[in-house]
């Protein structure tokens, strides 16, 4: 495999080439959200390359730019040296909830794209019929979509991108829609056939938020950084396949994807884990409940852990994936209730405190370090305070962090920060008129 | 189900109005209408229809007639479904299109449909002089109002709402725009859009025999049809004719619905992409299954596929590469385009203006539009109170039936049906009452407004009604609810959103059927209520189109005001806080 990779990159030119792309939403009037900054990078033939970050971290917008389906904008994407301004022939792509068409049979859905490059209806069939063999979908021809599983649904996806004879293949988040068995069998089927090189296929470049799923399968995995979305660090995997998760090596490897994920860059002077670290009123807060944090906190604490734990022992402890730990860990390290670094995380003498106390005393804690560390959450309080009647309505900070963040992430964090808010005490919120207030004026 | 007639454009909106497109889109409708008015009223001399076909009340005629009825509406529903698919597309395609076209068809929506006919039978009788096309079309015309907005409503917003991974696989395998219509956008919404189909199929059962048989400019216009059987029996006090115009009607709707709606709702159900567990949702039709068995319809079914499977592949639709290379090119016009559209509008719009003012404004004394909102008042009225009837007989009973999936199942499909059958068949059936019995015309018309659009109340109390959790209904027994209580805790918030969907529907067609039933006759007694509905009537017998113009625009005003501050508030509340799920 290595040496495959080697002499193909010394031959050829790349598959993808980026350079220096930018993305940029346009929010409102004059006002632009950076999704993406100067993001640059190579692939060549012969690779699969796993593009992993957490969620909001801008992996699918860039895919879909590589894709064609959105244009960049700064910078170009080339495609064996041809600029991409629209989807190409040549690169093919798998969904995440599969897009099939429900009200086309499995063998319709596969010969779409042929139907699209006008190929008349014998060839259309025998080529789809083909495909639909090579995937291990026969028998299932006049099936719908509605009637498949999951993973027979995604194979359909994975027989139509193949059909159209594709040098590149991307994928968003492939597995992430099929339980753990069925996205194993899957994914080694996957790369079975491309190990066989039954096709004229050259390169796979997926988009994941699985670590076990990135070390598994590709040769170079990618890590994206959010806010904005840029590339924070590569790393090889030189694992022969077939890869198995319990090999001490595997392991090691996922260790060292924490690492990176978790390591602050130099540049990055947000939510770093030391003290006196703040963060700003628009920051994207993350997503989760002060449930799930006691629950992590509790776990921390246990005398077994002894209040610090390797990240992908949480992980598999508490079977969450990255996308529902790095939330976590970040509140926690927000509120000072836990600190993260080089893929370890440690419990501070204020969580120790939180975890150990009562309910009540636990809302007084947690009501303390909401005001102190989340600038959202003391800006509503401060409003309110110093609101005649202790009232604001929700528009007004709505409006306010929509000034950051786009309007669905704006809701999001909001309704996130009142949620807390509830919890501490700290204020009250009437969901049908939209009123925040104070629990108990005066 | 979506039984929704006059669709919302946007239930997140509300807030946000009157946005200025809206009024924009209502400043040309109304200069639409104005200039239509003005140019009847040049060429409001008299007629010379041609060849005046008699009718007779023979009931041998009847087939016949109901045939003609069931063509014009056939042919309506092929405009209204080119409407939809041209510029219901544009519009969720396109930004620019999209700003007028949608504020525009959501107030043409609230224009009385038979007001459009008063106007649009002079000209079209212009356009075909000496020949019964010219009202052919005007009727034709009118059912195409009747049907074609909703239609566009509901599938603008299907198409819109396509999953983005659909549209970007399209993209990706570089489907061309017409593959993409026909495999994609068109199936995407086929359901809703068959549902909306027939819904308005339903509802032009009423327009189609009203607008068969019309007095305008003091000549009476009848097309061979079901309709002016009725209004031949009227004037003739034929009791017996009556009967055997319902009877017909009767038959036509039932195969209507037995042969076409039934086996279409059916056969949508594989447009939808999740399987609906539970059997009773599912909608199901003899015909259908008999169909699926029986192979020569197999056969012509695999045909139907194939030469589906050409047209979309039609090489002249398919994507031309070199339009790509132009596009930076088409970028760079942009902005003329913008321009050119923008200026196309101010002067339509100021056109408009001018119109309203020369034509409507000027000519109307004060007190005259003092008078028509007084009496457009006094329909409202009318209106509001047919629905507060309705609600008090039709909401127990729905519920209770709603609440017994056995009966529910029976009911549901019979009160689909009677939405269909144009109640304006039965209108001389309560006349005759009114007659006899010197009761007076003022109240007693009223009930008949709502005869038709009842239904839809009934049947939205029971599909609200049926889908009541069981559990939730359990823990009212568990904690010993008594019957108030249990009302007004569960039933009646459960059924809301279900309630005002009905009621927004029913009242629609009331404002609508008052243009019908301000004036009965029977034989020669003559009934006039006083409301907005008799003075356009009369002022469309008379000839008098400034008054049509000024009366359907008050008309107008009076629905679009009520569905912006009473129903669509409603409307987004029923849908925020009482939806169970």
């Amino acid at each position: 495999m290595e040496g495959r990779i080697q002499t193909e990159q010394a031959l050829s030119p790349p598959l993808i080439d980026l350079v220096h792309v930018k993305k940029r939403f346009k929010k409102g009037i004059g006002q632009e959200l950076l999704a993406l900054e100067d993001v640059n990078f190579r692939m060549y033939p012969g690779e699969i390359v796993a593009i992993l970050g957490k969620s909001g971290s801008g992996k699918s917008t860039l895919l879909r730019i590589i894709a064609g389906l959105i244009a960049p904008s700064e910078g170009t994407v080339l495609y064996r040296g041809k600029p991409v301004y629209e989807p190409m022939q040549g690169i093919s792509m798998v969904f995440q909830t599969f897009a099939l068409l429900p009200w086309l049979t499995v063998l319709q859905n596969v010969e779409l794209g042929l139907e699209a490059q006008g190929i008349d209806r014998e060839e259309r069939r025998a080529r789809a019929l083909k495909a639909i063999d090579t995937i291990g979908l026969d028998g299932f021809e006049t099936a719908y979509p509605k009637e498949l599983s999951g993973g027979m649904r995604q194979r359909v996806g994975f027989a139509r991108a193949l059909v159209v004879n594709p040098d590149l293949i991307l994928m968003d988040e492939p597995f992430s829609a099929l339980d753990v068995l069925t996205a194993d069998n899957l994914k080694s089927d996957l790369l079975d056939l491309w190990k066989t090189q039954k096709t004229g296929l050259h390169g796979i470049l997926f988009v994941t938020h699985n670590i076990e799923e990135a070390v598994l399968l590709a040769d170079r995995i990618i890590v994206l950084d959010s806010n904005p979305g840029c590339i924070r660090g590569e790393l090889k995997v030189t694992l022969p396949h077939p890869r198995n998760e319990l090999d001490p090596r595997f392991r090691n490897q996922i260790d060292r994807v924490y690492t990176l994920m978790t390591t602050q860059s130099q540049t990055d002077t947000n939510v770093s884990s030391g003290r006196g670290a703040s963060i700003d009123l628009g920051h994207r807060l993350p997503e989760a409940n002060v449930a799930e944090i006691t629950g992590l906190l509790e776990t921390l604490n246990a005398p077994e852990n002894s209040g610090k734990m390797d990240l992908p022992d949480v992980a598999d402890t508490l079977m969450l994936d990255i996308d529902e730990l790095f939330p976590l860990t970040e509140l926690l390290e927000i509120l000072h209730f836990a600190k993260v670094s080089k893929g370890d995380i440690t419990i501070t003498d204020e969580g120790k405190a939180f975890v150990e106390a009562d309910i009540l005393e636990r809302k007084k804690i947690f009501s303390r370090h909401l005001k102190d560390y989340v600038p959202l959450a003391r800006y509503i309080y401060d409003q309110l305070t110093h609101h005649p009647r202790h009232r604001a309505l929700e528009e007004h900070f709505l409006s306010l962090l929509e000034d950051y963040l786009t309007e669905k992430e704006a809701l999001r964090i909001l309704h996130n920060v009142i949620e807390w808010g509830r919890y501490a005490e700290l204020f009250a919120y009437d969901y049908n008129a939209g009123v925040l207030s104070l629990e108990n004026p005066n | 189900m979506n039984s929704l007639r006059n669709t919302f454009i946007n239930d997140k909106a509300v807030k946000a109005y009157p946005n200025y497109w809206d009024v924009i889109a209502l400043l040309l409708v109304f200069g639409v209408i104005t200039a239509l008015a003005w140019v009847a009223r040049q060429m409001a001399t008299p007629y010379h229809v041609g060849e005046v076909i008699t009718l007779s009340l023979d009931p041998t005629h009847l087939p016949g007639y109901a045939l003609h009825t069931v063509m014009r509406m056939l042919i309506a529903m092929i405009f209204s479904l080119l409407f939809t698919f041209t510029f219901a597309t544009w519009a969720a395609k396109s930004k620019r299109a999209e700003r007028i076209i949608i504020p525009a068809i959501d107030i043409l929506q609230s224009v009385p449909i038979l007001g459009f006919l008063s106007i649009a039978v002079v000209g079209f009788i212009a356009l075909f002089p000496g020949s019964l096309l010219g009202p052919e079309c005007a009727a034709i015309f009118v059912i195409f109002t009747s049907q074609a907005w909703n239609m566009a409503l509901g599938f603008y917003q299907t198409v819109s709402s396509v999953p983005t991974e659909l549209h970007e696989a399209g993209t990706v395998f570089q489907l061309s725009t017409w593959q993409r219509f026909w495999r994609i956008d068109v199936p995407f919404s086929m359901p809703g859009l068959l549902w909306n189909m027939m819904m308005s199929m339903s509802a032009g059962w009423f327009f189609v025999v009203a607008s068969e048989a019309i007095s305008v400019s003091n000549q009476q216009i009848l097309l061979p049809g079901v309709g002016s059987y009725i209004a031949l029996a009227i004037q003739a006090a034929n009791m017996s004719a009556i009967g055997y115009a319902i009877l017909t009607m009767f038959f036509v709707i039932l195969i209507y619905d037995q042969l076409l709606f039934r086996p279409l709702v059916a056969w949508a159900e594989k447009f939808k992409a999740e399987q609906v567990t539970e059997e009773r949702n599912q909608a199901e039709s003899w015909v259908i299954n008999v169909l699926h068995r029986t192979r020569l319809l197999r056969f012509l079914g695999a045909k139907l596929a194939h030469f589906f499977d050409v047209f979309v592949n039609l090489s002249f639709f398919r994507k031309k590469q070199e339009i790509s290379a132009h596009r930076s090119l088409f970028r760079r016009c942009e902005w003329m385009l913008t321009w050119a559209s923008n200026g196309v509008l101010v002067a339509v719009i100021i056109g408009a203006l001018i119109l309203i003012d020369r034509f409507v404004i000027h000519p109307v004394p004060l007190s005259e539009l003092r008078h028509v909102l007084f009496i457009g008042g006094a329909t409202a009225l009318r209106v509001f109170s047919s629905l507060v009837v309705c609600t008090l007989i039709w909401v127990p009973l729905g519920v209770w039936i709603g609440l017994r999936p056995s009966v529910a199942h029976v009911v549901q499909p019979i009160a689909q049906f009677f939405a269909a059958f144009p109640s304006n068949l039965l209108y001389p059936l309560v006349v005759i009452l009114i007659v006899t019995y010197h009761l007076n015309v003022n109240i007693w018309v009223t009930p008949l407004m709502i005869l038709g659009a009842q239904w839809y109340v009934l049947f939205n109390v029971v599909a609200g009604a049926s889908v009541i959790p069981k559990d939730l209904l359990q823990v009212a027994d568990n904690l010993g609810l008594s019957t108030a209580l249990r009302w007004r805790r569960l039933i009646l918030p459960a059924i809301f959103p279900y309630y005002i969907t009905g009621a927004i529907t029913a009242v629609a067609g009331a404002w609508n059927a008052s243009i019908v039933i301000e004036v009965v006759t029977w034989g020669k007694d003559t009934l006039v209520a006083t409301g907005l509905g008799s003075y356009i009537a009369e002022s469309t017998a008379t000839g008098n189109f400034t008054h049509v113009a000024l009366g359907i625009g008050v008309m107008c005003a009076f629905v679009l005001l009520m569905n912006r501050l009473v129903w669509k508030p409603l409307y987004v509340l029923s849908h925020e806080r009482f939806r169970l799920d």
